[in-house]
């Protein structure tokens, strides 16, 4: 410790601050909890350890690395895989875009795990044979995703070219991953093959992207003052509230089709997207509905007093209000959509879950699930945790003018 | 007077006088079973500042609300600069554009800076550009006393500087004429004289004003004409110097003993 510094007696005793004073107060407060420290520590490194050398020694990764394929894009043709790295490429390239330009901590932690998200991915196929070209495109996607911010944060981006560049990459991966079917430039994929990661993001990308502003219109059309509107609404909202998601998706996937003329076939994937999108906007109509009702009377009078109309009141006053209060409970809500995905295995579909347990069915890795399951699990959690930490920070950010 | 169609919209509607902004004849309101505002008469010139008073639960609030339609009134007529109010949406947008409101809580737009707050409705319903919106609200701060605030939110304001930026942006909208609901009785004692020194200064300037406040100060110094509400009607109206010097009415006198007497 040195020399005694002049006012020592003064400062607090060495049992109240530092190491010492944290461990005293939080582990070792009383002989209980003292107690109580020691046999939890004792379980809990034990636990770590023998899962260590579990990791370590005994797993057998290969029924990862060897079916990595599998589980990035499912059944995907290896000969079209390109296509999935090109996809990337143009989201990697306005992602990075738009966390350049909007300075907006949420997106650029997006932008940030989905360069670090490809990074590893890139590992993981080089650790698993996948081939060069994939893991090059991959970090190269990264790499794209780090310039574009820094390009853009430099020089941004006009608000308006960026909703364009979204528009057309979105259309672009669409096009790229299900393919054309004109001469032979992009032989059609169908969708049915896709699979994995790449299933799980593209039914919750856009199970969300497109629940979030259907949900918030119901939310708008259940306080309507027309009462056709109202009463839609609010019976879509409890209708599809009343049934668990399952149903939902058997009735998209088998009973939808009944109703179709024969030559028509809308792929089980989009079926299944519908029946997610449908699902999860009724939760995100009642919870914009919550945010609605907390916004007090005075300030809708106070847009109507300067002249706003109804609508403008809506978009300018109360919507950005109370979409604030609801996006702790939109994101809960979004990442159990997430999660929600693996249940299109009853349609027949293979999320990353539907490709682990398809694995799991070859003879050569039976006995090998607890490997596939921590993967699969250490994937959700990242998505998951991604999606949680984003929402933070944009809460923060957008706490700027809380009253 | 009493002869007036409900609804009115009917030829032969009685052509106001010019100077008339505001014509009020016979409102009437309930609400349920209530009867809020039992019938009553009103005009306004052009410019003149009008400081109604009265009991808590005397329909004074409810009346100025009337005047740009926050308030629906059931029977009778409200004409404002020659628009009649009906339920004609155009109507009472066009009304609403004319007519600035003051709340007694402020309601600021608390997700937007106090700028965004000024230029708001300019920039939306005027489609004023965004630059000159700026420009108008900066000058509409200043004359408020509160341009260093512009780019912080209301949440960092006190009471009265919100109330001020609350006038500014009833005023960015150009109003002919300004509502002030009980504009300083959320505030702490030494904020309530800023908001009245604008308010006066904004009298002064020529605005038509309807102020319902309990200022009495202020209505002596800056009131053309004060009015006294009860039980949902006008008891006695006139000059501040009769009304305080020579009360006519037991309401207004009781009314008047105990604003006056601490």
């Amino acid at each position: 410790m040195g020399a005694t510094p002049p006012d020592a007696e003064i400062r607090p005793p060495s049992s109240e601050v530092g190491v010492a004073g944290w461990l005293r107060h939080n582990l070792f407060d009383s002989k209980a909890s003292g107690a109580t420290t020691i046999v939890l520590g004792v379980i809990i490194v034990g636990v770590l350890w023998s899962l260590l050398q579990w990791a370590v020694l005994d797993a057998r990764w290969g029924v990862i690395t060897e079916n990595m394929r599998l589980f990035l894009v499912g059944l995907y043709p290896q000969d079209d895989i390109w296509r999935v790295w090109l996809a990337l490429l143009t989201l990697s390239l306005v992602t990075g875009l738009s966390a350049g330009t909007w300075r907006s901590e949420a997106v650029r932690m997006m932008a940030t795990m989905l360069a670090a998200g490809q990074v590893a991915l890139a590992l993981l196929a080089i650790i698993s044979g996948l081939g060069a070209i994939g893991a090059a495109a991959l970090v190269g996607d990264a790499v794209l995703v780090v310039v574009a911010t820094a390009a853009a944060r430099r020089r941004p981006v006009p608000p308006r070219w960026l909703v364009t560049g979204w528009m057309i990459s979105v259309v672009l991966t669409y096009l790229l991953l299900a393919g054309l079917g004109v001469a032979s430039i992009l032989p059609v994929v169908s969708s049915n093959v896709w699979g994995g990661l790449l299933l799980t993001m593209v039914l919750s990308v856009v199970g969300i992207t497109l629940s979030f502003p259907l949900g918030v219109a119901l939310a708008i059309g259940r306080r309507s003052g027309l009462p056709v509107v109202r009463i839609l609404s609010t019976a879509f909202i409890e209708l599809v509230r009343a049934v668990p998601l399952i149903t939902i998706l058997f009735m998209a996937s088998l009973l939808f089709p009944l109703f179709l003329p024969e030559e028509v076939r809308i792929e089980n994937v989009i079926r299944a997207i519908g029946g997610i999108v449908l699902f999860s906007a009724a939760y995100v109509a009642e919870n914009v509905r919550g945010g609605l009702q907390a916004i007090p009377r005075g300030q809708i009078e106070a847009a109507q007093s300067i002249g706003l109309r109804s609508w403008q009141t809506n978009i300018y006053v109360v919507l950005p209000q109370a979409l604030r209060i609801t996006i702790p409970a939109n994101v809960g809500l979004f990442i159990s959509l997430l999660k929600d995905t693996t249940l299109v295995i009853i349609i027949g579909l293979l999320e990353l879950l539907g490709i682990g347990r398809a694995v799991l069915a070859q003879p050569e890795w039976l006995g090998a699930s607890f490997e596939v399951y921590v993967f699969v699990a250490a994937v959700f959690f990242v998505l998951c945790y991604t999606l949680s930490q984003a929402s933070y920070r944009l809460e923060k950010e957008l706490g700027i003018g809380e009253r | 007077m009493s002869d007036a169609t409900v609804g009115g919209a009917v030829a032969g509607t009685p052509v106001t006088d010019e100077a008339d902004i505001i014509v009020c004849r016979d409102v009437h309101k309930w609400f349920g079973q209530l009867h809020v505002l039992t019938g009553i008469d009103l005009t306004v010139k052009t410019g003149e500042v009008l400081v109604i008073a009265g009991p808590s639960g005397s329909g004074k609030s409810t009346f100025i609300r009337t005047i740009n339609r926050l308030e629906e009134h059931q029977r009778g007529d409200i004409i404002v600069d020659g628009i009649e109010l009906t339920n004609d949406i155009r109507n009472i947008a066009a009304i609403r554009s004319e007519i600035g409101m003051v709340f007694q809580s402020f309601n600021l737009f608390p997700h937007l800076t106090v700028l965004q707050n000024v230029t708001l409705g300019p920039i939306r319903v005027r489609k004023v550009h965004r630059r000159q919106a700026d420009e108008m609200a900066m000058d509409l701060l200043k004359r408020v006393g509160i341009p260093e605030q512009a780019r912080k939110f209301p949440a960092q304001l006190s009471g009265g500087q919100q109330q001020r930026v609350a006038i500014a942006r009833a005023l960015a909208m150009q109003p002919k004429i300004m509502l002030f609901d009980e504009p300083t009785s959320a505030l702490d004692p030494e904020m309530i004289s800023e908001v009245l020194d604008v308010m006066r200064e904004l009298a002064e300037s020529g605005m038509t004003m309807l102020c319902v406040t309990h200022e009495m100060g202020f209505a002596r110094a800056a009131a053309d004409r004060l009015v006294f509400f009860d039980a949902g009607n006008i008891v006695e109206q006139g000059t501040p110097e009769q009304i305080f010097d020579a009360p006519q009415h037991d309401r207004t006198k009781l009314f008047l003993s105990q604003v006056l007497t601490h």
